[in-house]
């Protein structure tokens, strides 16, 4: 539709304008850390928590989660924009880059893709080069706590510059792949890549 | 879903206040899609100047009322957008609506039963299209609504629901109302907990599908309750309705 339709009486409510530019179309501000996931929340005992990476790489690689927390860390300040519409600016998390986990095994000239997988069965596709170059890490601690359940503890993958639900909660490894296998949202409906500046939410936008 | 969801310009038809704080907004669509109950609509909102302002509503209406949907918009008084379309938005009013949405958080009679619907609040909404979905098709599956609500005052769709449960076509509607309850009330009066659950669910057996509505709290404490009593992860689908966690 190109010509917009102006909503009799509507104002709206503008709410922190000196920060609009940072918000999506679409979106907007919120100051609390809402949770979305379609089903219950997976309880993960660190204990038993591991992290893998195989399929197409030369050797396939697990962390326990104490070798995880062993893995040089960083401490991460971004924007997050969920595709149910709301954006939080300047979420504060503890993570390792998925660069430094990449390092850690040699990927097939053939590898294209992964699927993020996770305890509880959630899965979510995402490109190489969507997750390289400090664009996505595995966090651990949130807002200067250890990452509650609900909020996809004990660790998960964030990938700020896509929707939220690629950052995929309660993360168990990545799978590379040659091709693009749609994960859990993407087959049904939304969108394969999911940026919210170009407000790619459903299939087909 | 290769087909791009475009927006359409839906005129309100008709505005029927449920409770003090709830109105149902049934809308006329051009290109009405038959929708699966439980999916959504984004409504979208335009100023003058071109600002916009978008929000989620599930779909009341069951896929057999062809042509309209009907949305509930709970009011949130400091909210953006639902005090505009309680206090502003009038029959033959066009707004922006695009959908349906959402392949999840979705039941149709081929999907089968005992059904365990769990709602707080405005959750009742998609709750209550497979609730409609199932009587239009006179579906027997065994199905037990249990809705959490302040006050009978603030029951969404009361009066239907009472109908509906009132047929023993195998449909229970249970209510737990938290803050006050009418006089003499004899049914349930605090937040569902595991007790409650273990009660309205017990009947229906452990092989039953849950879907469990509301608030994050409430969604929360829900899901993990039905773990608890051995009904299976993937038999739980939850909807949380953000923003807030209240
Ligand atoms: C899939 C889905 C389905 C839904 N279905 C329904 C439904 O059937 N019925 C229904 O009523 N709702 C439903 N919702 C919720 C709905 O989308 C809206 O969130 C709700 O109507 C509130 O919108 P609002 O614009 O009125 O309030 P908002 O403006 O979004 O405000 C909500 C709250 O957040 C606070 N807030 C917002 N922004 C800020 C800020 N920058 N700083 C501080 N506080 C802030 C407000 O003060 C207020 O308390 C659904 C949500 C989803 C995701």
């Amino acid at each position: 539709m190109a010509e917009k339709l102006v909503s009799r009486g509507f104002t709206g409510k503008r709410r922190q304008p000196e920060r609009a530019g940072r918000v999506p179309p679409g979106q907007y501000l919120v100051n609390n850390f809402p949770v979305l996931s379609a089903g219950p929340t997976p309880r993960i005992r660190t204990e038993q928590w591991s992290f893998t990476i195989d399929g197409l790489v030369r050797q396939p690689v697990t962390w326990t989660w104490t070798q995880f927390l062993e893995l040089p860390s960083k401490e991460y300040a971004v924007d997050i924009s969920c595709v149910t519409k709301w954006t939080q600016l300047d979420m504060k998390w503890k993570a390792v880059g998925v660069d430094t986990l990449l390092e850690a095994v040699e990927l097939d000239a053939k590898a294209a893709f992964i699927t993020a997988h996770s305890y509880g069965g959630y899965t979510t596709n995402l490109a190489i080069p969507d997750i390289v170059n400090d664009q996505a890490f595995i966090a651990y601690e949130y807002d200067g706590k250890p990452l509650a359940p609900e909020h996809g503890g004990p660790a998960r993958l964030v990938v700020p510059h896509l929707y939220f639900w690629k950052s995929a909660k309660w993360v168990h490894g990545f799978r590379i792949e040659e091709r693009e296998r749609l994960g859990f949202w993407e087959s049904l409906g939304y969108h394969r890549r999911g940026d919210p500046w170009k407000e790619e939410r459903y299939s087909g936008d | 879903m290769a087909k791009p969801l475009t927006w359409q310009s839906a005129t309100v038809e008709a505005i029927h206040p449920e409770t003090a704080r709830a109105k149902t907004f049934t809308f006329e669509l051009p290109d009405w899609i038959p929708h699966r109950a439980g999916q959504h609509y984004d409504l979208r909102l335009t100023a003058p100047d071109g600002y916009q302002a978008e929000r989620s509503y599930s779909i009341g209406s069951e896929p057999e009322r062809q042509g309209v949907i009907d949305l509930t918009v709970e009011r949130i008084d400091d909210g953006e957008v639902s005090p505009y379309m309680h206090d502003v938005v009038a029959v033959g009013d066009r707004l922006e609506l695009r959908g349906p949405i959402g392949g999840y958080f979705v039941w149709d009679i081929e999907l089968g039963g005992p059904l365990l619907l769990v709602g707080g609040g405005s959750g009742v909404v998609p709750l209550m299209a497979m609730i409609r979905h199932r009587a239009a098709l006179k579906s027997p599956v065994p199905t037990s609504l249990l809705y959490s609500s302040r006050s009978a005052d603030d029951v969404i769709y009361a009066g239907e629901l009472e109908r509906l449960g009132a047929q023993h076509d195998g449909l229970e509607v249970v209510h737990t109302f938290t803050r006050q309850q009418p006089a003499g009330w004899a049914g349930y009066q605090r937040r569902i907990d595991r007790t409650m659950l273990s009660e309205v669910s017990g009947p229906l057996g452990k092989t039953l599908r849950a879907y469990v509505c509301g608030p994050t709290i409430l969604v929360e404490l829900v899901a993990n309750s039905l773990l608890d009593l051995g009904i299976a992860a993937s038999q739980i689908r939850t909807e949380r309705f953000g923003p807030t966690g209240t």
